[in-house]
């Protein structure tokens, strides 16, 4: 799905990957747990995975993830921007609307926009 | 001269947390299986959290430290992802472990902010963590949906049903969404519609997210997804679709 949407030579997946992959730390509750500083900690790990495939975009599968990576990718600095599937599905397929772009970095934002007269 | 083997702890073993943990589930979740080898450990991003790692959680319990066990937080920066359960040799069920930890602290001394969205979730029957009532989504969904109609009217068919009887798939949906950023609903609209598939949200039930099973509130968690599955029942959907 993503290779379909992104194009094949620029999907980078992660590594390691599959299920040796690791938990971004979002899961089971530690979004509201109060457990920030180590919620950060657990997180480095997916973070440097990220950076380490030197992607310009990090793709979140669910609300719980996303919110995780975006604190991550602000917290350590990568400035990576992370998006849901369904905002990359939308934009390849020309229907993505002006105020649906609120993840999309600098780069993406004036890409192709549809109803760009809606923006508000 | 041999020595006498040491005796370790003086409780007994039928009833340290560990065996009642393993009575629970299928084959013992292996819980005795334990090579001792550290990968689980190795691959864990929690290790290191709390001065804890799966494997050193695993041999306090085999070893009957309970009330270590009880005082220890590490159970909420576990994730429960499964990834130890993927690289144990033995398949060890260290997350299960893990979430019937978090059971054995009082409900009102678990994190407070986990508890306090289980229970927005018991407010109403939409079982969401934000405690937003069924009325306020339906609300914000025709609203939204209103407005996108004529704003794009490449999209003046699209629907977002609610409680439509009989439709192939029951989505459910993280409140956020509705409730802090309610353009985001979209996209995911769109492609429902272009890849024509028949679809609805659920008035009760409709929230996503379940703080009471991340609780280990195991009765309200049975609430939630029993409200959430009713629905869908109800509504004679086919498939269930968690989204979250």
């Amino acid at each position: 799905m993503v290779k379909s949407v992104v194009g094949e030579e620029n999907f980078i997946d992660m590594q390691p990957n599959r299920s040796n992959n690791y938990c971004c730390g979002g899961g089971g509750g530690f979004l509201q747990s109060g457990f920030k500083e180590q919620r950060l900690e657990y997180g480095k790990m997916k973070d440097s995975q990220i950076k380490d495939t030197g992607a310009d975009y990090c793709i979140a599968g669910c609300h719980n993830c996303h919110a995780q990576i975006h604190e991550l990718s602000e917290h350590y600095g990568g400035n990576y921007p992370v998006v849901h599937l369904w905002t990359l599905i939308c934009l390849s397929l020309g229907i993505l609307g002006p105020n649906e772009r609120e993840y999309l970095g600098d780069d993406l934002k004036e890409v192709n926009v549809f109803h760009p007269e809606t923006a508000f | 001269m041999t020595l006498a083997a040491i005796k370790l702890g003086k409780k007994n073993r039928k009833n340290i947390f560990l065996n009642k943990v393993k009575k629970l589930l299928p084959e013992g979740g292996n819980l005795n299986a334990c090579l001792t080898c550290g990968a689980c450990a190795s691959g864990c991003p929690a290790t290191g959290l709390g001065d804890m790692d799966p494997r050193k959680f695993l041999r306090m319990a085999a070893l009957g430290m309970d009330e270590e066990i009880i005082k220890s937080d590490w159970p909420w920066m576990c994730t429960m992802c499964q990834r130890c359960v993927y690289v144990c040799p033995m398949q060890i069920d260290i997350p299960q472990l893990i979430f019937n930890a978090r059971t054995l602290r009082p409900r009102d001394e678990r994190p407070k902010g986990i508890r306090d969205s289980c229970d927005m979730a018991l407010r109403n029957e939409s079982t969401s963590a934000m405690g937003t009532s069924p009325q306020d989504f339906e609300f914000v969904v025709q609203d939204v949906l209103e407005e996108y109609q004529e704003a794009q009217p490449e999209f003046a068919d699209m629907q977002a049903p609610i409680d439509k009887k009989g439709a192939q798939f029951f989505l459910n949906q993280n409140s956020r969404e509705p409730v802090t950023e309610p353009d985001e609903m979209v996209p995911l609209w769109k492609i429902l519609h272009l890849a024509g598939v028949d679809w609805t949200y659920g008035s009760r039930g409709w929230a996503g997210e379940n703080y009471c099973m991340f609780l280990a509130d195991n009765d309200s968690w049975e609430t939630v997804t029993s409200q959430t599955v009713g629905q869908a029942n109800k509504l004679k959907s086919k498939t269930f679709l968690n989204t979250e």
